[in-house]
């Protein structure tokens, strides 16, 4: 409820749940939820939820990219999670998640696109990254990009044959995930910087940002929120997400 | 398919499939419930009593009853792309006159009961298991009812008329498969489909069948219900 | 032929027969089918003499007159306020029910603003969408600062105790100002946040374990361990 009691928590540098403003809410990942999916993982964020599901279908290439497969990354902010959310296609903030769980993963190079190609020219393997949060209480991407990750580390090629491919049956050839670049998303509220905000905090926030490391290298960034923020918040922020990546990237399996 | 002497689970004609059922999972909602038969997942979620938008929705003599159904594009072997489909809004509709009979809503004048269904994992039977889940959900979430509604598959494959048909049971030739949903205490059926070939003799036993189903899964959503304060008590 | 055939404090589920015969009256939670009295909630049972009911475990809160509440406003219009008191519709304070004397044409932000925290009446519900609250009356009037926390609003009556037993005690040992609503709303103010945090534990520790015996010592002997730890 009162936002004014939040704000004026936070302005003491306390948390209603009495966490550090860097400090993770509980996390749990589970893989392998859904038997048809080529591979699927369960992430829990205190009670934040979110399911993802990776599907694989060959497809023909992009002209410029002969040899290269793809990812298509796809939010739905399904009403079951959250009263705030509506039946409806894809809107700016189901169509930002998705973006946001991509660039990590395309920008930090973590699957190697040419190890997705069947024919070149011909015949090259798609990758369906499907995300559906199944309880939003705050911070829906990092919870998306752990269990993204955590989805694509186990997947596996179905079978294929005759260069068609046989669903429901799976390979024992796993997907080439080289990387697991982990998301950090801060929230701004005054001058205070805090990470992991649940629902209440994310209702007050000035600005967001999302940081995707990979061993010390950046590799995505957004902004999100109504207010501005400087450079120097930006390389606190950074360095905050430095310093933890390791910690988050050993909560995936 | 000459005769089915043994299903292919090696269950038999009046076995249903492992039932999993609990409650409270999505914290968010007003009610909510996972129902697991087999390998089909379904998660229910439930808010309201709440305000009704578009207003010309509004019933001014009572509340209503509002359903969606959805699966997500991983619960399937082929990738459904995510959205709503045709399928989904009939199972929608259905799924709410399923357990519209139930309800009690006079009370709540110009407002809505959602109820959403999503299916995680598919291996046939998932507008029965939907609704399972919904009815526990919407108990769940406080919501009066007359009685709970439980629902299975029942149908005929290869001659045999049996219970709760698997994906590979569904997608043999000439299958009749029937979806049935009944409420607990009174067995009235609230959800009747058939899509197949079935004599009157045939469709009698199919529904005796049906009705010692929803009686287990009955239980099972009791107990599911009761066990969700009972572990608060010890 | 008449016979109860569940226990006191048992937990029923909707569609479950709680009594044969004619004998018996449904009162809330419960309906009469022919010669039966059924269940129509997840709940507790409650039997008075001869009136069979079903206290509710989950829900939201649905209106009475005479409720008191913990609302927030959320809309300003001409002649009063739209407050969102947790049921399905906001609830209407109009000018002419505000304890304040309001002159029709002022400016209505001045007494209460978007977002303000209110403790009000329930004055009249006309249908579900439409129900009158005031600040007329004792005790009722705009919360400034504390928090609100949220219960499921039938756990309300065993949060307050008999005449008042258990909120006193809360209020007692932590020194805080709280104040519950009917609709489950709960207001905190206290002097640390360790001590408003006291409060929160102890009254979610209240809402989950609600139908047990002993749960007043149970809180009781807590509460003095907090005071012991010297917490407080």
């Amino acid at each position: 409820m009162n936002n004014e009691y939040i704000l004026s928590l936070i302005q003491q540098d306390k948390r209603v749940d009495e966490r550090k403003f860097d400090e993770y809410r509980k996390i749990i990942i589970e893989t392998n939820v859904s038997k048809n999916a080529e591979g699927s993982a369960r992430c829990k964020i205190g009670d934040t939820e979110v399911i993802v599901g990776v599907k694989m279908n060959v497809g023909e290439p992009y002209p410029d990219s002969p040899d290269e497969g793809t990812i298509i990354v796809t939010a739905e902010l399904s009403p079951i999670a959250s009263p705030l959310f509506e039946l409806g296609p894809p809107g700016s903030q189901a169509t930002e998640l998705a973006r946001i769980v991509d660039r990590g993963i395309r920008e930090s190079k973590a699957i190697d696109f040419k190890k997705l190609c069947v024919k070149e020219g011909e015949k090259i393997w798609m990758v369906f990254i499907d995300i559906y949060p199944l309880n939003d209480d705050g911070n829906l991407i990092d919870a998306s990009v752990l269990a993204t990750l955590t989805a694509l580390k186990h997947a596996k090629f179905p079978k294929i044959e005759n260069d068609k491919v046989l669903f429901g049956e799976c390979s024992d050839k796993k997907l080439p995930l080289n990387k697991t670049p982990v998301t950090f998303t801060f929230g701004k509220i005054g001058d205070k910087i805090l990470l992991d905000l649940n629902s209440k905090e994310e209702s007050v926030i000035d600005s967001r940002l999302s940081v995707s490391v990979f061993e010390g290298n950046i590799h995505a960034m957004q902004k999100g929120g109504d207010k501005a923020i400087s450079p120097e918040d930006v390389e606190k922020m950074v360095d905050i997400a430095i310093k933890k990546e390791k910690e988050l990237r050993s909560m995936i399996k | 398919m000459a005769s089915y002497d043994k299903r292919f689970s090696g269950r038999k004609f009046d076995d249903m499939r492992e039932i999993e059922a609990k409650v409270g999972i999505i914290k968010r909602a007003d009610g909510s419930a996972l129902f697991k038969i087999g390998d089909t997942i379904a998660i229910a979620a439930v808010y309201g009593p709440r305000e009704l938008h578009p207003r010309f929705l509004q019933n001014p003599e009572t509340g209503i009853l509002r359903c969606n159904y959805d699966m997500t594009s991983f619960s399937v072997p082929e990738r459904k792309r995510p959205g709503p489909n045709r399928r989904g809004v009939e199972i929608s509709l259905v799924t709410e006159k399923a357990l519209l009979p139930v309800m009690e809503l006079k009370q709540f004048a110009n407002s809505v009961v959602d109820v959403f269904i999503e299916i995680v994992q598919a291996n046939a039977g998932t507008r029965c298991a939907g609704i399972s889940a919904a009815a526990l959900a919407l108990a769940h979430a406080g919501i009066p009812m007359k009685d709970l509604v439980a629902a299975i598959s029942v149908g005929k494959v290869g001659g045999k008329v049996l219970i709760d048909l698997d994906k590979e049971e569904e997608d043999v030739e000439d299958a009749t498969d029937i979806p049935i949903a009944m409420t607990g205490r009174k067995n009235e059926i609230t959800l009747l489909q058939l899509d197949g070939n079935l004599t009157k003799k045939e469709l009698v036993e199919a529904m005796k069948l049906a009705k010692q189903g929803c009686e287990k899964i009955n239980k099972i959503q009791q107990k599911a219900l009761k066990d969700a304060y009972k572990s608060e008590v010890e | 032929m008449t016979k109860l055939l569940v226990k006191e404090h048992e937990i029923v589920v909707p569609g479950q027969e709680l009594a044969e015969g004619m004998d018996f009256l449904p009162s809330i939670g419960t309906y009469r089918d022919q010669d039966n009295i059924v269940s129509s909630k997840l709940g507790i049972i409650s039997v008075n003499k001869n009136i069979i009911k079903v206290i509710p475990l989950t829900g939201r809160y649905i209106p009475k007159i005479d409720d008191v509440v913990i609302g927030r406003v959320v809309e300003i219009g001409f002649y009063g306020w739209s407050v969102d008191i947790g049921s399905a519709y906001p609830a209407t304070l109009s000018i002419r029910d505000t304890t304040e004397f309001i002159d029709k044409g002022e400016n209505l932000t001045k007494y209460y603003d978007y977002g303000d925290t209110i403790a009000a009446g329930v004055v009249r519900v006309a249908r579900y969408n439409s129900i009158d609250i005031t600040t007329k009356g004792p005790g009722l009037r705009k919360l400034i600062g504390g928090k609100v926390i949220e219960v499921t609003p039938s756990k309300v009556p065993r949060l307050i105790g008999k005449q008042g037993s258990m909120i006193s005690m809360i209020k007692d040992a932590s020194g805080c100002n709280i104040l519950v609503g009917q609709n489950g709303r709960v207001w905190i103010k206290g002097t640390s946040l360790e001590k408003e945090n006291l409060v929160t534990n102890t009254i979610m520790k209240i809402e989950q374990e609600s139908h047990i015996d002993g749960l007043t010592d149970k809180i009781k002997n807590l509460l003095e361990k907090e005071n012991k730890n010297g917490k407080l």
